[in-house]
């Protein structure tokens, strides 16, 4: 597919964007080795600590701009956890809030052009869906015990067709990791290399170039919203699955 | 070919998402990241926010509660004053009936004093009066008897002082 191809016209390799590369040298990936992940996570990581750490280090009564903002994500997250796990979700706020920020604000930056998108790797994303996972499995085997095994026997089913529907229950429970990341990671991906496509095109045409530019312009406000209606999707739906380990009510 | 997924110039060669010589790597940097930004919002960001939400909240429940407060002291303060006005107006009109009933007095008295009076005086003149015209009938009968006994000398007859009084007495009646 991406052979030497040197001279020929049109070259596009959508996926070059995605690629992970050592920051210094040229050597092996080791688990340590500072790579554009690093980079990429690290800005991530920075834009948080501004957003909410340095915007509000005033604390003022009448908020300035940035406190504003930071006050707007926390009240947005603290409601979604309230009204979709419950009180008792609460306790995990800092740890949704966590996935919220590091989700959203890793999809946004990917959006710098000759940035990097942490969250397009289903490395990344499966981890994040697999501690999601695993947070409300051992959550809900510690609150409930046995009794968390009871929200795959739905009582209000006739008897008949509880053991079916225990089954078709406990195969969507393990496949949510699998379609919590595929979901984030897919659409992120896609929409970049989309883009990359189009650029592609752009170098290659000319006068009428203008046509691609224009579709990747309009692409990039759709990966806008994208970018933020995925970091929404993946917390609410974090916070429906932990409704499940620490709520009483049935879905 | 699909044995070694990244090229030498960072070239993709199929999907970089599923070469996995990369995963430890982004997992590595990836848990270090969320701890990191776990103990950030954690120690630091939310705890701080959620300190400012809750003073807002509890300043703007402190001000409209004070709000409150100053409003029913307002009510009081204006139901104070309209009992104030009420009071006085009730106390003026007091005052005003009082008056008028001490003026309708010392008036009733006044008239009363000056109604004897004027009984009095009129009583006195009334006397006089009588005096007047009993000492005036005198003078006329004195007189019409002294007419006479001239009008009698004067026609040569000779006045009886009985008769003529007699006379004049009975024509003064008539």
């Amino acid at each position: 597919m991406a052979t030497e191809e040197h001279g020929s016209g049109l070259q596009i390799h959508p996926m070059d964007q995605f690629v992970v590369k050592p920051l210094f040298g040229d050597g092996p990936i080791e688990w340590y080795t500072p790579t554009n992940v690093t980079l990429w996570m690290g800005i991530a990581i920075l834009a948080m600590v501004a957003l909410l750490v340095l915007s509000t280090r005033r604390r003022a009564i009448v908020p300035s701009r940035g406190q504003s903002v930071a006050e707007m994500l926390y009240g947005f997250i603290h409601k979604m956890v309230e009204d979709v796990a419950g009180h008792e979700g609460l306790k995990f706020f800092p740890y949704i809030m966590t996935l919220f920020m590091f989700v959203f604000l890793s999809n946004i930056l990917g959006l710098i052009p000759m940035s990097f998108t942490t969250t397009s790797h289903i490395a990344v994303t499966a981890v994040l869906a697999l501690l999601v996972f695993l947070t409300v499995t051992i959550v809900g085997f510690y609150r409930k015990g046995v009794g968390f095994l009871s929200m795959f026997w739905v009582s209000s089913a006739p008897l008949a067709l509880r053991p079916i529907l225990a089954v078709i229950e406990l195969i969507s429970y393990f496949v949510r990791p699998l379609s919590h990341s595929i979901r984030l990671g897919g659409n992120l991906m896609a929409g970049h290399a989309v883009i990359k496509v189009f650029a592609g095109f752009a170098g290659a045409m000319g006068v009428a170039s203008v046509v691609p530019i224009a579709a990747i312009v309009a692409i990039y406000g759709l990966e806008l919203l994208v970018a933020s209606v995925q970091a929404y999707v993946f917390t609410i739906l974090t916070c429906v699955y932990l409704r499940d380990a620490v709520g009483d009510a049935h879905h | 070919m699909a044995t070694e997924a990244t090229g030498e110039a960072g070239k993709a060669v199929g999907m970089p998402q599923l070469d996995f010589s990369t995963w430890p790597n982004q997992i590595f940097w990836l848990l270090v990241t969320l701890v990191v930004i776990y103990f950030v919002l954690s120690k630091i960001a939310l705890p701080r926010i959620g300190a400012v939400l809750a003073d807002r909240k509890s300043t703007i429940t402190n001000d409209l509660a004070a709000a409150e407060e100053l409003k029913q002291k307002a009510v009081s303060a204006e139901k104070a004053y309209n009992d104030a006005l009420a009071n006085a107006r009730t106390e003026a009109a007091k005052i005003v009936a009082q008056a008028k009933a001490e003026i309708q007095k010392d008036l009733d008295a006044a008239t009363a004093q000056a109604d004897a009076e004027i009984a009095a005086r009129a009583a006195e003149s009334e006397k006089s009066i009588a005096v007047i015209r009993d000492g005036a009938a005198a003078a006329v009968s004195e007189v019409a008897r002294d007419v006479a006994d001239a009008l009698v000398v004067a026609l040569g007859g000779k006045a009886d002082a009985a008769t003529v009084t007699a006379a004049v007495t009975s024509r003064l009646k008539g």
